[in-house]
Formats: structure tokens, sequence, C-alpha cells
């Protein structure tokens, strides 16, 4: 029964598509990682508690330490690494650059993906659990209060988090325009 | 984590007769709790039926004006459904109150449901627990169990259900529908987590191997005017220590309808039914509310090191009762309560 | 450059030199830095907290697919039973000896397979046995077993007649504080990949020290220091965790000796909680007397910790009772009490963050019984020199600290009573804590080479965990040289570099700062001559004064703001300002970061940190981050540092250093805070709700309702 346990798959990744053979058992964070050699992708706990490994499925922002690679199979995934496109940083990249977003960089990755993943979710006028006029014909304002809280699955023991916030609400425009 | 083979089913009868047929086999739906507890070892099932692409994703109406919530509905597409944002309000907080954007984005309704318990030593294959491990004991009853249960919990097994979604839907009357290879079926929430009894194993009445497909929100006036609130170790994602989920309904002063209940306290949703009946048709006062808050945690019998947790469960159930008294227009000029200082402070120490 | 010397780099905001590798993920950990014929291991922790292994049965384990074997005790090869570290000899660092089990957490095997799945799953498939012994893991100051700590960071302090100035002091503060055992969660997990080449030993390693990993490792595996060889080039955080040699490395380069390939061991979070060292609890009692004129008369402060039987260790919780104020007695005593635990490991602001808590809260005590405003209490103790050496201070501007603070914060308008400040149900304080944190270097070497090519190769074994150690380096460089920093190629991470303290003890980059700044020197001594390269070393060690003449230290004052909802328990900080004496800064962007980081952590520990072990077994309960809560983006308000003017004059730069002074004293001020709001004093932390929430309704619930 062991090639039960194994399964073909195909990964589009930042664009490019993949065909792998992989262990069932491999999450997509150590596929991406090990297989496709994209590591900008981080394993800060191995299990959705920390935010390191967020990417964007099918533009969704998850935790790819618990999805298996499998389940991914035919999904389209985005890392830190596709989202320069061309070598050309995006607005939010740049403004953790200035405002020093990070100190070791390790869940940068992680803030990155989830923030742009955040975003498009907030533009979609999905509330939080700081919105106050959570009434579903309001866009509720983003406020540091509410960047606090949507990002708040995204640990940072150096304790970036205020450059972090301030760096998305800087962006938070362009980033949410150019999803 | 053992290995095992994995498949992907659209057709709900698929995905039944598989689980059915293979011993070990078990539905993934968001994968949040089944794969965080297969890396721990708690979890080692021979095959996966990934069933998020069976057709139970949808949020829709029901005839009488309730929600059906699909079974693979993610956490997120739930909390900002905008019906359920305007006739469950709570039921969207609590929701939001859970667990990061990452992990809502993957959860769903039914995964939800049947998520397992937060107990350190549940989760260590290297400990006793009767939840696991049926009959090697219970390592939080003299351990460390600052956040386990002060309601209906037994010696064999002292651990809470960790689900905020399931608060407001067990205040809300929700009712579980299923699927099994011999026909459909439903549970009320109310009935679905058994009691802890001496098989704390055995955790819902969901039959076997069948599927969650939908839970019915019945329709409710009273849940448009509902809050959840929930008090955690951190502002940031954590796990309820006490969370409320309350809607209240007040005509002239009196209240009309309440509904309450508890996470964070029991292993299973805690229906704050003595609180209910003790403010249902009555007027809605300082004294009464705090009075209903203390009946309801009499029965509380917290371990060695919660007791906290009583105190905690009273004071939130009267500050969101007060709160939604207070947003309550109707409540205006019925309520007295001011020569009753103290009325509140007799709760128990 | 100008007259000063001083050219642009030093003192400029400038972003990160490596900002666009880690924005963009292509910055490379140790776990990303791929290796041909690579396995993995699969660390395997001991269940009991003490006794013997009495068998490892691998049959199954073995049969696995992707298998190539187990190392345990009986095949391991013999480590150096002598090892020692900074604190002395560790007889936790050989791994994998003997049956014994020291402490649960305690790494029994290795697991090593083809890929980590298959590693992982014949792990689980171990079947170990234990004869367990009794166990002892409760700590407490009046432990039998508490014994006076090791004397290596200098002799405790007793000045003056403590109890004939006790007994003349109008007030008497006599009270016990305690901090619970923490852990240092940087985010990236301890991982290491190893492996040998003609009896040499190569590894890349997550730490904080490359070359005194280096040293370690030799002594562990019986070889010369310049035969291992460790790299660390970018690190994921370490705040002291990564300072020791981990099991990550051992049990790699164990493994790689033995299945004659690289073997990388990379633990799980879980794992790190186990097995790698965290800060020990501490139960601190402190006694302060103080005459009605608000002047402190007596200092006691008595801490005690827990640690291992199996190595030295010192959380140096006294330092501040010695430094912060004038007394004319001064008594610090220090006791270690030896316990069934994993042996204990520095972590951010060793010492001075537990000890400042229950000092600084104990002085707050003072300030409430005496009804003198805390902060001027603390102004109006300032000692003109070391109350306890009688040194003088090389520079002290905790004075500028605390007013341009109190300033910012607008401390003049608090009503230093309790439970005044309500905002609906919330009650809301402001608290004030001083701190200081003793600064200085270790020796360090330099290389620094003019290349043909007009650049300059600047190689120093320093580590960048995240202090932007790199970027302030380049910046030093470049002043010292009289260039610009586009022409500095700096070095780092490595153990080959030469002699380097690593990151830790606040001393990582002006230990290195100093060695590049005097190769610098000599280097430009040379440049006359026109031949390229031209390549000049120094190491500082015999630059360095030892005994200076003055005390060094850096200091801060934190003021903090909360509110308390009493029905719920929740504390809320909604203000933290930090003012820092830091020396001259060399990059205020970086700086202010690495000193926010710091509050947060101290924020964190306030408010959430605690290591929970079982109470039956010993072992830990909280071994992950959803029961071991960190600080994270809801709980942080925005937090604000900054400097005073200040010059370190034992630094020929002016530096001193900044890693761990922003942790200090945070945790006071917010405890400080919470007594303002609520009138109750909480002498242990953390400051969680259970400990917080009020059993009286409080009476605004009744108004708020019948104002309806
Ligand atoms: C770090 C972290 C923090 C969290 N915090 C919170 C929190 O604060 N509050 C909270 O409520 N939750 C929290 N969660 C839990 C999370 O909400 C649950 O893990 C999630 O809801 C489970 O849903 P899922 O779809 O991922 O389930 P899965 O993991 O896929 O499945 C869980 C179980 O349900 C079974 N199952 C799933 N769907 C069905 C179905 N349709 N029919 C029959 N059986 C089914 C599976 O076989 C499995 O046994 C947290 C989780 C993590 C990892
Ligand atoms: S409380 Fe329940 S889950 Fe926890 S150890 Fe006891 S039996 Fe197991
Ligand atoms: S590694 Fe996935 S959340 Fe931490
Ligand atoms: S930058 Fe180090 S953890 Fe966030």
């Amino acid at each position: 029964m062991t090639d039960d346990t194994r399964s073909d798959i195909s990964l589009r990744v930042n664009d490019a598509t993949y065909q792998l053979a992989v262990d069932n058992r491999r999450t997509l964070l150590d596929a991406l990682r090990d297989d496709l050699s994209l590591t900008g992708t981080k394993k800060g706990c191995d299990h959705g508690q920390c935010g390191a490994c967020t990417v964007l499925l099918d533009g969704d922002r998850v935790v790819s330490c618990l999805t298996l690679a499998v389940v991914a199979d035919g999904a389209d995934v985005t890392t830190i690494e596709g989202l320069a496109g061309g070598g050309e940083l995006r607005p939010i990249q740049e403004a953790f650059i200035r405002l020093d977003g990070f100190q070791c960089g390790f869940c940068t990755p992680g803030q990155i993906c989830s923030a742009v993943g955040m975003l498009a979710e907030h533009a979609a006028g999905w509330p939080s659990a700081v919105t106050r006029d959570d009434s579903p014909e309001r866009t509720p304002e983003l406020s540091e209060e509410e960047v606090r809280e949507r990002m708040s699955g995204n640990l940072c023991r150096c304790g970036a988090y205020p450059s972090i916030v301030r760096a998305i609400l800087e962006t938070s425009v362009r980033e949410a325009v150019s999803k | 984590m053992r290995e095992f083979a994995y498949q992907r089913t659209t057709q709900i009868r698929d995905a039944l007769s598989s689980v059915a047929r293979h011993d070990g086999a078990r539905f993934l739906a968001g994968g949040t709790n089944l794969v965080d507890l297969m890396k721990a070892g708690v979890e080692s099932p021979a095959r996966l039926v990934d069933i998020r692409s069976l057709a139970l994703g949808g949020i829709s109406e029901s005839p009488d004006g309730g929600l059906v919530l699909g079974a693979t509905a993610t956490n997120s597409a739930v909390a900002a459904d905008p019906l359920v944002r305007r006739r469950y309000p709570a039921l969207s907080q609590a929701i939001l109150a859970g667990a990061s954007g990452q992990l809502r984005n993957m959860a769903t309704v039914g995964g939800n449901l049947l998520q397992r318990t937060r107990c350190a030593y549940f989760a260590d294959p290297s400990e006793p627990c009767n939840k696991r491990a049926p009959g090697s004991g219970c390592s939080a009853l003299g351990g460390a169990h600052h956040n386990h249960a002060i309601l209906g919990w037994t010696e064999h097994c002292v651990a809470t259900h960790p689900s905020d979604m399931a608060v407001p839907l067990t205040a809300f009357d929700a009712v579980v529908r299923y699927e099994t290879l011999d026909g459909p079926g439903e549970v009320p929430l109310s009935e679905f987590y058994l009691p802890v009894g001496d098989r704390p194993d055995r955790e819902t009445a969901l039959p076997d191997r069948a599927l969650i497909t939908a839970v019915v929100v019945p329709a409710a006036e009273v849940a448009g005017k509902s809050r959840y609130r929930k008090v955690r170790e951190r502002a940031s994602y954590a796990f309820a220590t006490v969370s409320v989920a309350a809607a209240l309904d007040v005509q002239d002063g009196v209240v009309r309808d309440v509904r309450l209940a508890l996470g964070g306290v029991a292993s299973r949703p805690w229906r704050a039914r003595l609180a209910e009946s003790a403010l249902r048709g009555g007027p809605v006062t300082a004294e009464r509310i705090s009075a209903a808050a203390d009946l309801e945690v009499a029965a509380a019998e917290p371990l060695r090191d919660n007791g906290y947790k009583v105190t905690l469960a009273r004071n939130l159930i009267e500050a969101v009762l007060t709160d939604l008294a207070a947003s309550s227009g109707a409540a205006s000029g019925g309520a007295a309560g001011n020569g009753a200082a103290g009325a509140g402070e007799e709760s128990d120490g | 450059m100008n007259a000063n010397g001083i050219t642009a780099a030093v003192g400029e905001p400038r972003p990160r030199v490596e900002g666009r590798l880690k924005v963009t993920g292509s910055a490379a950990y140790v776990a990303d830095v791929p290796m041909p014929d690579l396995a993995h291991g699969w660390m395997v922790t001991a269940t009991v907290s003490r006794g013997r292994i009495r068998d490892i049965d691998a049959t199954d384990a073995l049969a696995m697919p992707g298998v190539l074997g187990v190392l345990d005790h009986r095949n391991a090869r013999r480590l150096n039973p002598d090892a020692a570290h900074h604190f002395g000899p560790d007889r936790g660092l050989p791994m994998l000896q003997d049956d014994a089990v020291p402490y649960a957490g305690r790494p029994i095997a290795l697991v090593v397979a083809r890929t980590p799945e298959q590693a992982r799953a014949a792990a689980s498939a171990l079947r170990v046995t234990y004869d367990a012994e009794p166990h002892d893991t409760e700590f407490s100051m009046n432990h039998p077993a508490a014994r006076p700590a090791s004397t290596l960071f200098g002799p405790e302090a007793d000045t003056g007649d403590l109890e004939a100035e006790l007994a003349v002091s109008t007030v008497v503060v006599d009270e016990v504080y305690r901090t619970p055992e923490e852990n240092h969660s940087a985010m990236e997990p301890h991982v290491a990949t190893a492996w040998w080449e003609d009896g040499h030993l190569y590894a890349l390693d997550s730490n904080q020290g490359p070359f005194s990993i280096s040293q370690v490792m030799a002594m562990l595996f019986f070889i010369d220091r310049d035969r291992v060889h460790i790299r660390a080039e970018h690190v994921g955080g370490g705040f002291g965790a990564k300072t020791i040699c981990g099991a990550q490395i051992i049990l790699a380069a164990m493994a790689a000796e033995h299945f004659r390939r690289p073997v990388r061991v990379a633990l799980t979070r879980r794992q790190v909680f186990l097995a790698i060292g965290s800060r020990p609890p501490t139960e601190q009692r402190v006694r302060i007397g103080a005459g009605a004129d608000g002047r402190l008369r007596a200092v006691h402060h008595h801490a005690a910790f827990a640690l291992s039987p199996l190595a030295e260790y010192i959380e140096w919780c006294t330092e501040q009772a010695r430094t912060l104020y004038a007394a004319p007695a001064i008594r610090t005593e220090l006791s270690a009490v030896p316990l069934d635990r994993l042996p204990p490991c520095t972590m951010r602001g060793p010492g001075a963050t537990p000890g400042s808590f229950a000092f600084e809260s104990a002085v707050d005590e003072v300030a409430e019984r005496l009804r003198i405003d805390p902060l001027r209490l603390r102004l109006l103790n300032q000692p003109a020199a070391s109350p306890v050496s009688g040194r003088p201070w090389s520079t002290r501007r905790l004075i500028t600290c605390l007013e341009e603070g109190a300033r910012r914060f607008g401390w003049a308008q608090r009503d230093p009573r309790p439970r005044l400040r309500r905002e609906g149900n919330l009650l809301v304080g402001t608290g004030v804590a001083a701190a200081a944190f003793v600064a200085g270097v270790f020796p360090a070497s330099a290389t620094i080479a003019a290349e043909t090519d007009g650049t300059f190769s600047v190689r120093v074994g320093a580590s960048d965990i995240g202090t932007g150690a790199r970027t302030a380096l380049i910046a030093v460089a470049a002043d010292a040289l009289g260039v610009s920093t586009e022409r500095i190629r700096l070095h780092i991470g490595d153990s080959d570099l030469g002699p380097n303290p690593g990151a830790g003890g606040s001393r990582g980059t002006t230990s290195c700062a100093f060695a590049v700044t005097e190769a610098a020197k000599a280097l430009r001594e040379k440049l006359d001559d026109p031949a390229r390269p031209v390549t000049v070393t120094v190491d500082t060690t015999p630059l360095i004064n030892w005994r200076p003449a003055e005390e060094r230290n850096t200091y801060s004052a934190v003021f903090a703001e909360v509110t308390v909802d009493p029905a719920t328990g929740e504390v809320r900080v909604r203000r933290l300002l930090g003012m820092f004496a830091v020396g001259r800064v060399i990059n205020p962007l970086l700086a202010r970061s690495q000193l926010i980081g710091g509050m947060i952590g101290g924020l964190s520990m306030a408010l959430h940190e605690e290591s929970v072990r079982d109470p039956i077994t010993g072992r830990l309960v909280t071994a992950d981050f959803a029961g071991y809560h960190i600080s994270a983006h809801a709980d942080v308000p925005n937090v604000e540092a900054d400097f005073v003017a200040d010059y370190e004059p034992q630094d020929p730069s002016g530096f001193n250093g900044l890693g761990e002074i922003g942790n200090a004293g945070v945790a006071a001020a917010i405890a400080n805070a919470v007594w303002h709001a609520t009138g109750t004093r909480h002498r242990t932390l953390p400051i969680s709700l259970g400990r917080v929430v009020e059993t009286a309704a409080p009476r605004d619930r009744q108004e708020a309702i019948s104002a309806v």
C-alpha cells in the first residue's frame, strides 16, 4: 500500500507550475522549502501558532505548516519570493525596509504575506474582532487597532510590531489596489 | 506522523463509503486541528478523505428565515457573511474572536465543532489522558489546570471545549445535520456534545463515520441583538479563558427573550439555562442580572487552581447582559436598581 | 571628516544593509541552506524529570522506511565530560553518554533518516522505558538546597549597617517578589547542519557566537579549535538562547560523524522549549528602609534563582540595588537552588530584568507608603558615585532620562493616589521605573584588508541576530577608515574570522566596534605604502582596561499607562515610553527598533509569559505558543523609545551596548501602573487576568444600567 501514501501533484507557485511526487505527510511548507527550494517561507512553530509560514493560497492567507501539500494540488500559491515581481519591490516591502519593520527578519516573510492577504480581506469588507460598527453595510476603517487585530496571528519576538503596523498603514492603499 | 493515503472526493456518497470501507479513515476539512494532532502523534489516520471539494461550502437562508451553514464553509466566510452579521452578530463575533486570520481562512464549520480540546496533556502522547487513551488517567486533575473546566466535569476529565463558534450556536439552538450511508440525520447542538461521564473519549452524539453536512440556525429575533465577549490571556488571539454569548430582547423594560451560553468553562459550550429562566419574563434590572449571573455559577466546582474562572464567568455574564440591556433602547425607563447598591456583591468569593 | 573625527555614517539612521534580502525571503538562515546527501536527525527527549533509561527499543524504528539508524548512549561516541562554557564546566553538554536522566526534556536519542518525515515517524516508534526516581523541581528561595550563587561576576554588596539603618527608618518595605521561568522564544527554532571532512568539523548553526560555540565544540569532540568551522550568517533571533552550544549542533556533529554524511538536526518548537535552557524562576526578598524625607537609608535585596546541578549559572538580579540609588547601607545576596531542571540560560537582560521588577516595585512601594511621588523619590536618591564601590560613574544620564521621560509622558498631571482614574468600566493608571545595565566590552579581533579595487574587507566574528550589527559595523568601519560605507565589505558570522564574544551581554556590537576601530587605526598607518592588498589584524585583549576607575552602565527610565477591567482582570498597556542613555548611538533607526523590541519583551513578561510545570511530574506543560503566550500585535501599543545625549568615555568611539537595557524596567513600570490603576500590588509575574479579576461587582455597572 506504500503507493497510496504518495501522490503526484501539481502546484502553481509564483506563476510557475511544478509537478511533484510527494509523501502525503509532506506539508505545503516543507514542499515549498525542501522540494522547490523556496526557503523564504519560514517554519517558526509548525503548528499554526506563529504565522511565520503564511502564504497566499488561491489568494487567501493560510498557514502552510497545517496545509498538506497534496491538499494544495492544483492550487495557486504565492510566497514571499513571488511578491516582488521582476525584482521590483512592492510598496509594503519597501516600507518594511525604510521603517525598519523587522530585526532578525525571520517572521518577516510571514508578516508581509499576511499583510497582503489581510488588506485584501479588509478591502472585501470583512470585519474583525475589533470592528465596532460590524453592520455588513460598512467597510471598517483600517485603523491601527484594526491592523493590529487582523495581524495578530503573526508573532514577532524581536518586537518589530509598531513599525510593521506603520508600514502596513502607509502602504495599505497602494497594496490593496495592487492585489 | 504515520504514513497515510489521501483522497479527494466530490460526492458525499463517495466520501461516506470511503470512510466506511477503510479502517482508520478520517474526513479532512481545513486540517487545522487534524493535521496539528497528527504531527503531535495524537491522531494517526490511515487515510484522509478530503471533503473540501464537496458542495457543502454554501451559506444560505432557510425557509423559516434561519440560516444553513454548509459544513465546509470557512470560518472566515461565515463571519463575513452579511446575513450572519445582521441576524446573528454574536456568531460572527465569536468566530472573529477565535484563532488567527490565516486559520479562519482554513477552518470550517464542521471541523470547528469537532475540534478537540486544547488540554496540553491531551496533545502529548507521553502523558496519561483519559480522553486520548481511555483508562490511563487524567493528568490535569492534579496537574496544571489553570484553564480547565469549572462546570460539568468529572474526575475522568476536566478539559474544556475550545470552540468559540459553538458557543453562540448553542445559545441559538442550532442543529447539526449529518449524512450517513444509512441516510441523513439531525442532532440539536444542545445534545451534540455528550456529558463527560466516565468516557471522555466519546465526545459527540454524531454517529460513527457520519459526515456533518450543515449546521442549521433557526430564526430567532432575539439573536439580532446578540453579543459575544471573550476573555483570554492576551489581547491577541488565544483560546478562551471564559467567553459569553448572549442575546437579549427587552420590550417595555421586560425581558421577552434571552439567550446565554458560556465558553471555556466546561467540556461543551455551556447553555446558561438557569440564568435565562431567572431573567425571562421579568424586568431588566441590575439586581436581576447580577442574581442571574450568581445563580448560573452557583453550581460551579472549581479545581485547585482555577477558582478565578468562577468570578470571571459571573462578572462576564453580568457585563455582557448589562451592555445588551443598556444598548436596548426598549429598556429605558423600566429599570430601577439605584437603591440596590451591593446587590451584585454577594457573589461567591 | 570633521574635527571630531566623526563622518556621516555613525549617528545616521540607515536602514539595514540586508533589508532587501529579508523582505524578499532571500536571506539564507541555517535551515535554508541546501546540502547534498543530507540526512535528517530527529531528537528524542526524556519524559521523566529524573531517573535512568531502562531500555530504548529501536527494533520497529529501525525497520521503518528511510531510517539510517539511531544514536543513543549505547552507541554514541564519547564526548569530553569536562567541556566548559563561560560559567565553567557544563555536564549537560556531553549528550547521549550514559543512561542518566537529569531533567525532563533531556535529549536521549537521535533518529536519523533520509527525510524529516521518516525520521519523525521513526522517532515516535522508539520505545523508551525508564526507571524513574523521585525528582525535585519545585523552586523556592527557602528550599533546603539553596546555596550562595557563584561570585564569578564579583562579590555581592555589603556596605553600612543595614539593620541599624532599617531600625531608624520611618517606613520599611519588606516584600517578596516572584518571576516565573520564562522562555526566549526566538522565532527561528534552533537548527544545525553538520559534516566532517578530513578531521575538520563544519557546521551551519543558528547561534549568537560562532567563535565561542567552536571553542565548546572543539572541547567536546577533543579536537583543536581551528578544526571547527561554524557559520551563522542570518540568525532568526536569539535573546540569549543561542549563546549556548545547543543540542542541535552537538547531536548533528555526532550523527554526521557516525553516519559519515551531513546531518541536519532541526528542533521543533516544542523541543526548543524542552531542551534549550530558559530564564530561571526567581524569588526575591527586598527590604528598603527610608526616612520621612524620602531618603533611602537601607537597601537589602536577596534574590534566589533555580539552576541545575549540572552547570553553574548566575541570574544577577541584585545589580539594580547596588547601582540605582544612594543609601548608607546596601546589602545584596544571591542564592542558587539546584533542582532537577534543565540548566538555565541567560535571557534578554539577564538578572536585571527580573531583578528590576522586584527592586523597582519595592521602590514604588516605598513611595506609596511615604506618600511621595514615585518619580520624585527616584530623583531624590540619585547617587553621585557608586553607592557600593564609591567609584564614580563614567557617564550617568539617568536623571535626564527620568526628567525628559516625565515631561514627554505628561507625568506632572498625574494624581499619585491609586484607583482614581476611570474610563467607563476601566481603571487607568500610570507607573514609572528606572533601570541600569552594566556595560563594557569583551575581547574581540578584527581583520581589515585594503583591497586592490579600493574596497576594504572587514572580517570580524560578529553575529547579527537582528541587532543590526552588520549595518552598525559597516558604519563604524567606514568612519574609522574615513571612507564611505559603499567601500566596506563586511564578513561576519563565522568562527574562522577570529576570536569574538558573539552577540551577548549587550556587548557584541561594542566589542566588535572596538576591534574594528583599532584595526582601522592600524591599517591607516600602513596605507601610505601603495602595495595592495594590505591586511592588519587587531585583537583587543591587551587593549581592554579590566579595572577601570569608573563604573560603566547604561540607563533607562520607563513610563507606562495601563487600563484594567476589574470585572475580567484584563490588563492592557496603552502607552509605553522609554528614555535611554546608552552612550553614543551608532544608528538611531536600528537602535530604536532594538530598544522598542526589548520594551515589548518586557511588556510580554509583565502580562503573559510563564512556563508552567506540572506540579506532580515536574514536566513543562506550556511547550508551545498556544500555551506559552508572548505579546503579539494586538497587545502592543505605540511604543516610544528615545535617547538622551550621551557619550561613553571608556569607549574610543563613545559607544555602549543596548541589547538588553530595553527589557529591564518595563515589567516594574507596568506593575506600578497596575497598582496605580487598581490599588492592588502585584508582586508575582505575570500579571495575568486570574490574578487581577475582582470579586465584587463594580458599582459603575449598576449605575450604567440604572441610567438606561
Ligand atoms: C493556533 C490555533 C489557534 C486556534 N484558536 C482558536 C480559537 O481561539 N477559538 C476556536 O474556536 N478555535 C481555535 N482554533 C481551532 C480551529 O478553529 C479549529 O482547528 C478549526 O475550526 C477546525 O476546523 P478544520 O476545518 O480545520 O477541521 P479539521 O482539522 O479538518 O478537522 C477536525 C476534525 O473534524 C472532523 N471533520 C471535519 N469536518 C467534518 C465533517 N464535515 N463531518 C465530519 N467530520 C468532520 C475531522 O475528521 C477531524 O477529526 C485554533 C487552532 C489553532 C491551530
Ligand atoms: S482533562 Fe481530559 S483531556 Fe486533559 S488530561 Fe484529563 S482526561 Fe485528558
Ligand atoms: S510555522 Fe506555521 S504558523 Fe508557525
Ligand atoms: S523580526 Fe525577528 S521575529 Fe520578527
